[in-house]
């Protein structure tokens, strides 16, 4: 037994890509092992990667595979032998198998006698293995772009390999990969160590060997590293907090391979930028400069940022690098600025004639357009809601939308795309218009993903909607609807959007008044279905069979079949409700099974025509408590509503077991035939029971 | 090794001057810099058609490139109608391409000891040249200095050998090597017997004030289009006789324009970015037009792997 090391020294990788690739080579390399008989199964493995790497360590290999037993089919033994002596087809198959002719055996199968021949097929060695089978698994990892840069382009990977070390214990496996061979030599820090080699002794030195070499291989040890490092540094200055980024540490920890409290620079602005926008400056920090912002006490942006660099240094040489940063920070802080008060010069009120020359579709007209359709949605959106008693300020609401698209036209958004919207949000306030104005156009874009905050205002909510709505509306009028994995238009995250904002605010409106508003295609009603059925369970998660039955019974008010569904999910454990569900199914298969035969129910149920007790006091105890469901139904206690249902169970239990429902006689038949279609009638408001799977 | 004595920082053509050095060294030929408006190094045709087919190529020249939106009259310290990319093709890449570059950094006075340096992944495309790469922006202390790609299709057509491309950011490095605030303060060169500096401002200022007015202002728009028009119906004309290489004669065949249609089409590109500056033209209209001017670059990128193709054949 011995440990095993492969690494693959690459050019930077791809940020992004490190964290998957690095799992995947690991699951390659230990399924390869497994595969191959080297390994037992559950041994010990690791895996490493910084920008310029991506290692796998396994802890106990085979030095080879445990010889093994082959059994081969001959030919028949009729013809093997003549008078007990081989003959030329056995000598052969003798030959074909390795083994002596004195060796075959025969065997009976249901077609008779044949030979077998048992041969030992000799384990290879690990390494001979494993330089055999490792080049393949190489080139099969997945890349979601990947290069050429050899001529004659004999291999595609993400980024030019540079080297490749493989060790089983203290001795080097030659893998051949890219026009390497992989030797025991790796390489440490480009400029902390600088381009001397390093010979690992053995696998398990891999660690501490290239620590020695400014590089350390384990991520979460780097990320670890940066985070403390991150504190460190920041607790020089009395009274601010970096602000938490998850990604942003994930993406720097990809792009370093050393880490130290020395590799941190916490670097200051000039207060006279706070002037600007906080999302204006965070952005800027965040997703061009991967600078971490920093807050103070009271949560306001304070005039710093973090740099985490892939290197580090003294004080003095920290101090220049921190200079070079902060430098480029102001540069672009004052474009940020230069924009934004370039930008003033043209309110937004005055900009509204530029949308006619921003084009939103060529089939849509501009983006003038767009607004002008977008608040008159959002006119008949607040007519409707305005019925129901829910306040909106149809004023805001109308300069919001005719605003909303501004700043589309405005140099700040050109620079930086990611905050249109908050843009158009901030110039509004900055402007004069109205709060509620403001925060609609801020908020418009909302919510931008699943795990993402709705519009804050019944303004924003509405018109988030509208934006939406109209959006799909017209894209589904030019029959560019989403198809498989193909949505170029983002049509499916926008729905998401809207049955979002509808479940999560308290906004009464059914997704079909959003449809008919925009004034959408007939087929946008299916496409918001499958939305919610998408939202029930991914943001709610709702089991399947729970989102099919509710979403039978209705799909068009979201917040009421997100009530159902969690009622549903909630009594689905109890056992009287599992057995008041398969019934249900069985009698919605009994009533199915008759219209197939052209067996119809009666119009209603005749008291005289029930003639088992079991019937006429299921007639009874349904009749009265479907009162009494309908009653909590209609007042939105689905949980009691449903706990009343499954109190049916004995009733129900008790008719199947006497009754034989599809009766000789035509008009008891019918009668029953009504009343299994009346139970299933009065309790099938919330959710179509029979399509709940019933464990066991 | 540098040595630690801090030497002052390199003027604007001394950092120039030394790169070429540097790159000739290293076995590039020095290109002068295309006479015809270019929006990037790339589509000089030293390197936009040299990456083309199977001939090893290594050459750097600068690049006076022209971005008419980019103009801001002389008044944003970091943004120019007009700047200078440095551009370095190497094809095939050697293995150590990028152990050279990171030693023209310690050649133009950036000792990568005290200094911080990522290669963050940025993939580089021209959809209008249907050319892309992989590669990355090289941050230097958080400044983004070069663009460093590895070229992989151009005119649509992979490449083999492909090649490497360093692109640097002249003014960006000397704004930081000398540590000025603006471009118009660096130093593009000093006087040796008066000690007198020149600064970019000085050479240059002018002519970003007049050309973001002529861009923004005063290029007639309906002119502009009929160059566009005139200069894509020459373009053309030469593109469909270049479909004739199979019956030319050496002679004709050696001699056929491919590189004046060329021309023609970088002419076409510059004018659309004059009309797009003008804000003349519509998001709608946009589409359309870069098809256009796509069908010319990738249209001459195709005839010139053809000629070239053609050319070798009657050779052998």
């Amino acid at each position: 037994m011995a440990e095993f090391l492969f690494e693959i020294g690459l050019e930077e990788i791809p940020a992004r890509m490190i964290a998957g690739a690095q799992a995947e080579l690991e699951r390659r390399v230990v399924a390869l092992l497994e595969r191959e008989r080297l390994v037992a199964a559950g041994v010990a493995h690791r895996s490493f990667s910084t920008p310029r790497r991506l290692a796998v360590w396994v802890g106990e290999v085979a030095e080879r595979q445990e010889d093994a037993a082959e059994e081969m089919l001959g030919p028949s033994a009729k013809i093997a032998f003549k008078d007990g002596v081989a003959t030329p087809a056995a000598v052969a198959f003798a030959k074909k198998a390795g083994v002596a002719v004195e060796a075959l055996t025969t065997v009976t199968t249901p077609k008779g006698e044949y030979l077998r021949a048992t041969s030992v097929r000799a384990g290879r060695g690990a390494a001979e293995v494993i330089a055999g089978e490792l080049p393949k698994e190489l080139a099969g990892i997945y890349w979601a772009k990947n290069m050429y840069w050899r001529a004659g382009k004999p291999e595609k990977f993400v980024r030019p390999v540079r080297w490749l070390v493989a060790l089983l214990g203290s001795a080097v496996v030659p893998v051949e990969f890219a026009g390497y061979t992989a030797s025991n030599v790796t390489y440490g820090h480009r400029v902390l160590f600088g381009a001397s080699e390093t010979v690992l002794a053995a696998p398990g030195e891999y660690e501490a060997q290239l620590k020695a070499a400014f590089v350390i291989v384990d991520v979460e040890a780097r990320r670890h590293t940066i985070r403390k490092a991150l504190d460190h540094v920041t607790r020089t200055v009395e009274g601010i907090r970096w602000r938490e980024d998850h990604a942003l540490v994930d993406s720097l920890t990809h792009l370093v391979e050393w880490a130290s409290d020395a590799s941190v620079v916490l670097g200051g602005f000039e207060s006279e930028y706070l002037a600007l926008p906080e999302e204006v400056l965070v952005t800027v920090m965040r997703d061009h400069q991967k600078y971490f912002a920093l807050q103070d006490k009271a949560g306001k942006l304070a005039p710093y940022f973090l740099a985490v660099l892939n290197t580090q240094a003294d004080a003095a040489g920290l101090a220049v690098i921190r200079h070079g940063n902060a430098r480029v920070l102001r540069a672009r802080f004052n474009d940020a600025r230069f924009f934004w008060e370039f930008d003033q010069r043209t309110p937004l009120v005055e900009r509204v004639k530029l949308l006619e020359n921003v084009t939103f579709q060529k089939d849509l007209g501009s983006y003038a357009a767009k607004s002008e359709r977008v608040r008159l949605v959002c006119e008949r959106l607040g007519d409707v809601v305005a019925n129901h008693g829910f306040a909106v300020d149809a004023v805001a609401l109308r300069d919001a939308a005719l605003l909303a698209k501004t700043d589309l036209t405005a140099e700040l958004v050109k620079e930086f795309t990611e905050l249109q919207g908050q843009v158009g949000g901030l110039y509004a306030r900055a402007q004069g218009l109205g709060a509620q104005t403001a925060d609609a156009i801020y908020d418009q874009y909302r919510p931008e993903s699943m795990e993402a905050a709705i519009a804050r205002t019944p303004e924003g909510q509405l018109l988030a909607i509208a934006d939406k709505a109209d959006t799909i509306a017209g894209m589904f009028g030019l029959g560019l609807e989403p198809t498989g994995s193909k949505d170029p238009f983002a049509l499916r995250r926008a729905a998401n959007g809207i049955v979002k904002t509808l479940a999560e605010s308290a906004v009464p409106l059914k997704l079909s008044e959003v449809a008919a508003a925009a004034g959408a295609p007939e087929k946008v009603a299916g496409f918001f279905g499958e939305r919610l059925e998408f939202y029930l369970r991914e943001a709610r998660g709702q089991a399947y069979d729970v989102v099919k039955a509710v979403l039978a019974v209705g799909s068009d008010d979201v917040r009421d079949a997100v009530a159902r569904a969690e009622a549903v999910t909630a009594v689905r454990g109890s056992a009287d409700f599992a057995a008041v569900s398969a019934a249900f199914k069985r009698m919605k298969n009994i009533l199915a099974q008759a219209a197939e035969k052209g067996i119809a129910p009666a119009a209603s149920v005749e008291a005289g025509l029930l003639t088992e007790p079991t019937e006429q006091v299921l007639a009874e105890r349904s009749a009265a408590l479907a009162g009494r469901v309908g009653a909590l139904r209609e007042a939105g206690s689905y949980v009691a509503a449903l706990e009343a249902i499954a109190t049916l169970r004995p009733q129900v239990d008790a008719f199947f077991e006497a009754v034989m429902v599809m009766a000789p006689d035509e008009a008891v038949r019918a009668n029953r035939l009504a009343l299994l279609a009346r139970v299933l009638g009065d309790f099938s408001g919330i959710a179509d029971f029979s399509e709940i799977v019933v464990a066991g | 090794m540098s040595s630690n004595e801090k030497k002052p920082a390199l003027t604007f053509q001394e950092l120039l001057f030394t790169l070429q050095r540097f790159w000739a060294d290293r076995g590039c030929v020095l290109q002068q810099p295309y006479d015809v408006e270019v929006g990037a190094g790339t589509m000089s045709p030293d390197t936009f058609l040299r990456v083309l087919g199977p001939k090893p190529v290594r050459i750097a020249y600068a690049q006076p490139s022209r971005r008419p939106a980019d103009g801001r009259y002389g008044e944003n310290p970091n943004r120019l109608f007009r700047h200078t990319q440095f551009q370095v093709i190497l094809k095939p890449p050697p293995v150590r391409i990028q152990e050279m570059y990171l030693e023209s950094l310690e050649a133009i006075g950036i000792d990568l000891r005290e200094h911080d340096i990522k290669f963050e992944e940025d993939n580089w495309e021209w959809p209008v040249g249907g050319a892309w790469g992989v590669g990355w922006q090289v941050m230097l202390d958080g400044l983004e200095i070069t663009q460093f790609t590895y070229f992989q299709q151009c005119g649509g057509m992979d490449l083999d050998p492909i090649c490497g491309e360093i692109t640097y950011g002249l003014e960006r490095i000397a704004g930081f090597l000398q540590d000025v605030d603006s471009i118009y303060d660096i130093v593009w060169a000093v006087e040796p017997d008066t000690g007198r500096k020149v600064t970019y401002g000085e050479m240059r200022l002018a002519e970003e004030e007049q050309f973001s007015a002529y861009s923004f202002d005063y290029a007639d728009v309906g002119r502009l289009w009929e160059h566009l028009n005139s200069y894509e119906a020459e373009c053309l004309a030469l593109l469909d006789k270049a479909k004739g290489f199979e019956g030319m004669e050496a002679l004709e065949l050696k001699r056929f324009p491919v590189l004046g249609a060329y021309e023609l089409a970088l002419k076409c590109s510059h004018m659309f970015n004059l009309l797009d500056a003008r804000g003349a033209i519509s998001v709608t209209e946009r589409v359309g037009v870069m098809a256009r001017i796509r069908t010319l670059v990738v249209g001459v990128a195709k005839a010139y792997a053809a000629q070239g193709e053609a050319l070798r054949t009657v050779a052998a």
